[in-house]
């Protein structure tokens, strides 16, 4: 598999709205993209459609080897997705939320334990409802369902919001080491201060298109394969 | 599929352990509509017996349009209902779990409202089989349809009041079909009625409902 994602003049829409507007996006397993862009560019749609979850509507879009055109659904059990919201039911706890996603995803359950360690979701705070949570304490069961599930994709959406500083530091070392294990990591991000320090390269949107792309693999482990198309609107 | 099935019932049913909607509120509700539909009958035991059978089933009717609802609001909140389209579940097992869980929850309400039915109207239930046969198809068939009915409502803003305006006119051939069988199970139907055929048509019903949710529920929920 050259590409991980590849996406040619992929069109989606939202309604009759084009929140993707033709994009080409290509990235090698084992890279990490940074895409970045005011509010609406498109960065939450790429990581949609990447999942399967938003329609392409014409173009190309082929993510883990799978065309999304055919078969959205596909290609859901292989990619893992942070989003804005964690996807979490308030009245599970943190070890029975975790369960049920990784059990769902057909995942290992003994990275469960690890995955909650590592995350410093331990002692009481695993038999505490969900619910019952900080924001940044909820950010943290999202992270370990990704830890536990381990995508071959991972896809994330503003990441570092709500999470502390040492939260920060620790999602850092964690797609360090996703990526040192095969993954590849799409993170959309507000804060280039965070996100550029993990990132191979960083592609700019506005208007659901690729407006401008750089690659930063001179500060980066060298990604397996790049396509350095430029799109200027 | 079997194995999503149980993962999702078992997710949905520990969550109504924990927040005891279900019993604590779609439970005192059944009962309330009964108790009112008593008052509104008046004393006499002649009209509530004759009714008796036709209002458990329009008490369970409503019974199940709350459980549906809430249901449907668990995978509304916080983006869970993309975790459980990302999660890789084969739709068909959430489709037989989440109605497998319903299921569950009308059964309980089942048995407090037919406890209601003979505290309340002086039922006396002569024929223990078809209440049984009747409840049991009568179950399946309401999740079924009702599990359908929710996913397809859920992509909507308006769906708490969406889904009984879909649901209800739905299932009118279980509310018809059960309260004909119940009759006969209490003996307040017509003389010589069998309630065999209206068991049938239940058992029909949910079958044929049980069928097309696994088959449809996967675009259902993808076009929702």
């Amino acid at each position: 598999m050259d590409t991980a994602v590849s996406l040619r003049a992929a069109v989606a829409l939202t309604g009759r709205f084009p929140v993707l507007a033709g994009i080409d996006l290509s990235v090698a397993p084992g890279e990490v993209l940074v895409l970045e862009g005011a509010n609406g560019a498109g960065k939450t749609s790429v990581l949609r459609a990447c999942a399967g979850l938003l329609a392409i509507s014409s173009g190309e879009a082929v993510v883990l080897g799978h065309d999304l055109r055919r078969n959205a659904s596909a290609v859901r059990r292989q990619v893992g997705m942070l989003g804005h919201a964690a996807a979490l039911y308030d009245e599970l706890n943190v070890v029975e939320n975790v369960r049920f996603a990784v059990r769902a995803a057909a995942g290992a359950t003994e990275n469960i334990d690890p995955a909650l360690e590592r995350v410093g979701l331990v002692g009481r705070l695993r038999r505490t409802a969900v619910g019952r949570l900080s924001a940044g304490q909820r950010r943290r069961v999202a992270l370990a369902v990704l830890m536990a599930r381990r995508p071959a994709l991972w896809l994330l959406d503003e990441p570092h919001a709500a999470l502390d500083a040492g939260a920060r530091a620790l999602l850092g070392e964690v797609i360090n080491e996703a990526v040192a294990a095969g993954a590849t990591v799409l993170l959309a991000s507000h804060e280039p201060e965070a996100s550029l320090p993990l990132a191979h390269r960083v592609v700019t949107l506005a208007g659901g298109r690729i407006v401008h792309e750089r690659s930063l693999a001179h500060e980066a482990p060298a990604p397996m394969h790049v396509v350095g198309d430029v799109h200027v609107a | 599929m079997w194995r999503d099935a149980v993962l999702v019932a078992g997710k949905d049913l520990r969550i109504e352990l924990r927040s005891r909607v279900v019993l604590n509120q779609v439970a005192p509700f059944a009962i309330v509509v009964l108790a009112l539909f008593a008052f509104a009958l008046g004393p006499n035991r002649a009209p509530m017996l004759q009714a008796a059978a036709g209002l458990f089933w329009v008490a369970v009717l409503f019974a199940a349009v709350l459980a549906v609802q809430r249901s449907f609001a668990l995978e509304a909140n916080d983006g869970t209902r993309d975790g459980l389209r990302l999660s890789g579940l084969d739709p068909a097992g959430i489709f037989l779990g989440k109605a497998a869980a319903i299921s569950v929850q009308l059964i309980v309400l089942e048995i407090l409202l037919a406890g209601g039915v003979v505290l309340f109207y002086g039922a006396h239930i002569r024929s223990y089989g078809a209440v049984l046969v009747a409840c049991a198809a009568g179950t399946a068939g309401l999740a079924a349809v009702g599990t359908l009915y929710g996913a397809l409502a859920a992509g909507v803003r308006v769906r708490e009041t969406l889904l009984p305006f879909l649901l209800l006119p739905v299932v009118a051939p279980v509310l018809l079909a059960g309260t004909r069988a119940w009759q006969v199970a209490l003996g307040t139907g017509p003389g010589g009625d069998s309630a065999d055929p209206w068991l049938r048509l239940m058992l029909v019903f949910a079958a044929v409902y049980l069928a097309v949710g696994v088959l449809i529920f996967g675009p259902l929920q993808e076009a929702a």
